[in-house]
């Protein structure tokens, strides 16, 4: 194994080193200090990982044409019997690739947060967070087994709720980062179910490697897990165990009925939402299935179609409420929700349920999500960042407070619309190829899943563009103008988004050419379902269809919302108040699990148990020491202070004692 | 010849006159008084046990003289407390001595 | 015949003044038949021909003891001698007079239970020499007491020290 294996260990350290110093000794540091301390760790480790990256990907492959799976470190830290949590670093074709979006979001993050939280109070106790962050996504994506993988998950989800969290003074923050880890613990719970299923049936909580695996020295080998075991016990333990760990995943990816956290955790400052929420731990739901996938193609097959469902539904959910969202940042939680159903659904559609077989088109399911995971991550924190910049220049969330401001910030105006036409699918942008790739392979699944994929393509263009043009077009609202111009945002924070539309561009010039003279060298050739290339060719009748579906929802959406006053939208909105009330309200989402909670789980189960603990339980306690207590005063005149008292007592007892033993 | 029970009921109703005494009265001397009735009706016992069973030995005998040493030290120091508990309580009733209890 | 005679007189004395001492109200008599219950137990020793501990019994304890009672009931109650009496608590009494009762009965019980007392031996009519008391006194074989004298004037040395610690006046401030 190659020596730069051996620093990947300094890919988790750095950042749990910068963390422990930012945490213990932030406030001792100025802003900068603590700034320069976290964003030049971040760099290290960018700069290890794509090291790595290339060290990796540019090696040779195995005999079999799949790029081997490495493991450079790996120790058990648990021995428990039979099964043991090992602690390692994993180093396979997915888990670089997430190395590589991990590092370059969360650097530019920490260059952005230079910027936008000048001046905040709390900055160092934020770059403290932003590492522990990177640190937890980091060790979740390297993980060598699931419950390494488990540990570190929480772990993000703890930072989560921190980043949330950070403006704790206010209530709407606080409640937020609240809901957030509730929501997602709960979901963890069913993931946790399923772990334990897993390990105990096959006796390893190791991911089953068909494949090569090569061992760092002096590492700990994989016991890999006895699936046959497993399948032997009964059918249906496997499948269930990857169902309920879906569940788990479901809940931090915020599918559709677990998502109501996603749009909540806006509260937090927008560099977070771009990290956590649009780029990096919302796609640990789909990283976990990816991770999983030669357990789904051999023993859950059937259960894949659960996961198509909801993410076809979380897809149209999430498009409809984000077309009536007012609040900038809601809108791309909203769409955020909807790519990631996208990339759920692409994984799911890898095997066509009825032949069982992973052919081309299966491959393609599998290698389309990933390729969305890389380019959504990036256009989207782009986005996120842009609407960082829009609000700084504004304060203020809301569209209303917004309007024309093209003329005020160009470079976020010309970032904003790069990334809009990306997510749109448009060619020559890097959304096109990921997007197209979905949806032929939903085609291939089935036609209904295809044509709903593709009008939510369509939905999607839409709102992202009403969304760009109720920000820089539109109506300007001069008096908050004359008060206070908006200005474009410092270096700090616009050098992350011209980097990442950099890539953007880049990523997808290179595969849309690519993609339709046939060459090589794109992203199939390094993720794939099999581990082997795959070249990407584009099927021309679904890439046209999709073009033009999403330049039609365009050219809708401009015609609706790009004039100063927008009548047609008003007229919708006087004859179906309602419907957009509803959407608006996202459909009373959280109104039912609020009901959910309180009328049912807490008053039926909740308060009896509450109840029990309190009499019965508590209540023998308070007996026990009653008792304890009656009895201790009952012997208190014993100590009557009287000498001949105790005389007598004494020879009572002695006497006694004598009589005793005579009698005896 | 005197029967050696004798000497034995004799001591055995000595020390539990000396009981009661002890028990019933209040004034802290008294209760010393019967305190030494106590003793003496040991010392009496021990000395009819080494006389009349075990002549050959004198042991008992030895016990008996530092047991009246040992006594009569102890009523020194006695004395000394009561004394010491009149001047601060004013009384010389043991019921005033009762700050030790509960 | 002698012996008993006499020993029944003694007894008689002894029981009598205990029972007196501890039931009467006034100190002053309560030390007097203390002191007529040691005289009598003096004649127990000498009629037992233990002439030394007889001895050593009326210079310790009836001369010793008993004068140190007496000063001490001096010191303490200044209306002893106008003669305040004593109340005695009826209960208390019961209460006394029961146990001690059933632990004579016990005491006798077992010390006439056991067989070898039935044989009320003979003893010599000699007195002990007091050349032997004394060898045994301070002599250090096997079955000699200098170490148990030693201790016992050390101890006698604590006592003395100890009790005019206690009974020292304390300085007026």
């Amino acid at each position: 194994m190659e020596t730069i294996y051996s620093y990947s260990f300094l890919i988790l350290l750095l950042p749990a080193l910068s963390f422990v110093i930012l945490a213990l000794a932030g406030m001792k540091m100025s802003h900068k200090t603590a700034g320069l301390i976290g964003t030049t760790s971040l760099g290290l480790v960018t700069v290890l990982s794509y090291a790595t990256a290339f060290a990796y990907f540019g090696g040779d492959r195995m005999a079999d044409g799949t790029f081997a799976t490495l493991v450079p470190y790996n120790f058990t830290w648990l021995p428990l019997g039979n099964l043991h949590f090992d602690m390692g670093i994993l180093l396979d074709p997915i888990s670089v690739m997430m190395l590589i979006v991990i590092s370059t979001v969360s650097f530019m993050v920490h260059i952005y947060s230079f910027g936008y939280m000048h001046g905040e109070k709390g900055f160092q106790r934020y770059y403290a967070f932003l590492s522990l962050f990177t640190m937890s996504m980091l060790g979740l994506v390297l993980a060598t087994n699931i419950f390494q993988m488990y540990t570190f998950w929480e772990l993000v989800g703890v930072s989560s709720y921190l980043l949330i969290g950070f403006y704790y003074p206010l209530k709407p923050a606080i409640a937020a980062s609240k809901k957030a880890f509730i929501v997602t613990r709960f979901a963890d719970m069913f993931f946790l179910i399923g772990i334990l299923m897993f390990g105990y049936y096959t006796d390893s909580f190791s991911f089953s490697f068909a494949g090569n695996v090569v061992m760092g020295e002096g590492t700990t080998p994989f016991i890999a897990g006895n699936a046959a075991k497993a399948v032997a016990a009964a059918g249906f333990i496997l499948p269930t165990a990857l169902v309920l760990m879906f569940i788990g995943g479901a809940g931090k990816s915020a599918m559709f009925p677990l998502h109501i956290w996603l749009p909540d955790a806006m509260e937090g400052p927008t560099p977070v939402s771009a990290l956590i929420h649009a780029a990096t731990m919302v796609v640990a739901g789909v990283f976990q299935i990816a991770r999983m996938f030669p357990l789904w193609v051999e023993y859950a097959q059937p259960q894949m179609s659960i996961v198509v469902w909801v993410g076809v539904f979380t897809a149209f959910y999430a498009a409809a409420v984000a077309c009536a969202q007012s609040d900038i940042k809601r809108v791309l939680a909203f769409s955020t929700i909807s790519q990631i159903a996208f990339m759920m659904v692409a994984l799911g559609v890898s095997l066509p349920g009825h032949h069982g077989v992973l052919d081309n088109h299966a491959q393609l399911g599998f290698m389309a999500g990933m390729f969305h995971l890389f380019t959504h991550a990036m256009f989207k924190a782009c986005l996120f960042l842009g609407a960082g910049c829009i609000i700084h220049a504004v304060h203020s969330n809301e569209m209303a407070m917004m309007g024309g401001l093209r003329k005020y910030m160009p470079i976020t105006n010309i970032t904003f619309l790069i990334s809009c036409f990306a997510i749109a699918g448009i060619p020559f942008f890097s959304g096109f190829s990921s997007k197209d790739e979905i949806i032929t392979a939903c085609f291939a699944y089935s036609p209904v899943v295809g044509w709903i994929m593709t009008g939510i393509a369509a939905m999607t263009a839409f709102y992202m563009f009403r969304l760009y043009y109720g920000i820089f077009w539109g109506t300007e609202n001069v008096e908050a103008h004359e008060h206070h111009t908006p200005h474009e945002a410092p270096v700090t924070m616009t050098l992350p988004l011209i980097v990442l539309c950099v890539i953007t561009m880049g990523v997808g010039i290179y595969t849309t050419i690519a993609g339709f003279a046939g060459w090589g060298g794109s992203f199939g050739q390094f993720v794939s379902a099999e581990g082997t290339n795959y070249t990407i060719h584009f099927d021309t009748q679904i890439a046209a269809t999709s073009t033009i579906i999403a330049i039609l929802s365009i050219c809708l959406a401009t015609y609706i919302y790009k004039g100063e006053s927008q009548p047609i939208a008003d007229r919708l909105y006087k004859t179906f108040p309602k419907l957009h009330r509803a959407a608006y309200k996202r459909f009373y989402q959280d109104e039912i699990w609020q009901y959910v909670t309180h009328r049912i789980i807490f008053r039926c189960i909740s308060k009896p148990i509450a109840w029990f603990d309190r009499h019965v339980v508590d209540g023998t306690f308070n007996f026990v020491a009653w008792g304890a207590n009656e009895a201790g005063e009952s012997l208190r005149p014993w100590q009557s202070g009287d000498v001949r008292q105790y005389a007598v007592w004494f020879l009572t007892g002695t006497v006694a004692l004598t009589l005793i033993l005579l009698a005896i | 010849m005197v029967p050696v029970q004798y000497y034995f009921v004799l001591s055995a109703l000595l020390f539990f006159i000396g009981v009661f005494g002890f028990i019933t009265r209040r004034n802290l001397i008294a209760m010393l008084i019967s305190v030494e009735l106590i003793l003496n009706a040991v010392d009496l016992n021990f000395a009819a046990f080494n006389r009349l069973l075990f002549p050959g030995s004198m042991e008992g005998m030895f016990m008996t003289l530092f047991s009246i040493g040992v006594s009569a030290a102890e009523s020194a120091v006695a004395i000394a407390i009561i004394i010491n508990v009149y001047r601060n309580f004013r009384s010389d009733s043991v019921d005033s001595i009762k700050n030790m209890k509960w | 015949m002698a012996n008993f005679v006499v020993f029944c007189i003694l007894a008689v004395v002894i029981l009598g003044s205990a029972v007196m001492c501890v039931t009467t109200t006034r100190i002053m008599r309560a030390a007097t038949f203390m002191l007529f219950v040691l005289f009598g137990v003096a004649g127990l020793y000498f009629l037992l021909d233990y002439t030394y501990l007889g001895a050593a019994q009326i210079s310790v304890y009836a001369g010793g003891v008993t004068m140190i009672y007496v000063f001490a009931i001096q010191l303490v109650n200044k209306r002893t001698l106008q003669g305040l009496t004593e109340r005695l608590k009826g209960s208390r009494i019961l209460w006394g007079g029961l146990l001690s009762v059933i632990g004579c009965a016990t005491v006798i019980l077992v010390l006439l239970k056991n067989k070898y007392l039935m044989a009320g031996m003979a003893a010599p009519d000699v007195e002990v020499p007091m050349k032997d008391i004394g060898q045994a006194l301070v002599g250090a074989g096997k079955y000699e007491y200098v170490l148990a004298f030693e201790f016992i004037s050390i101890f006698l040395l604590a006592c003395i020290i100890g009790g005019l610690m206690v009974a020292r006046k304390e300085e007026s401030k």
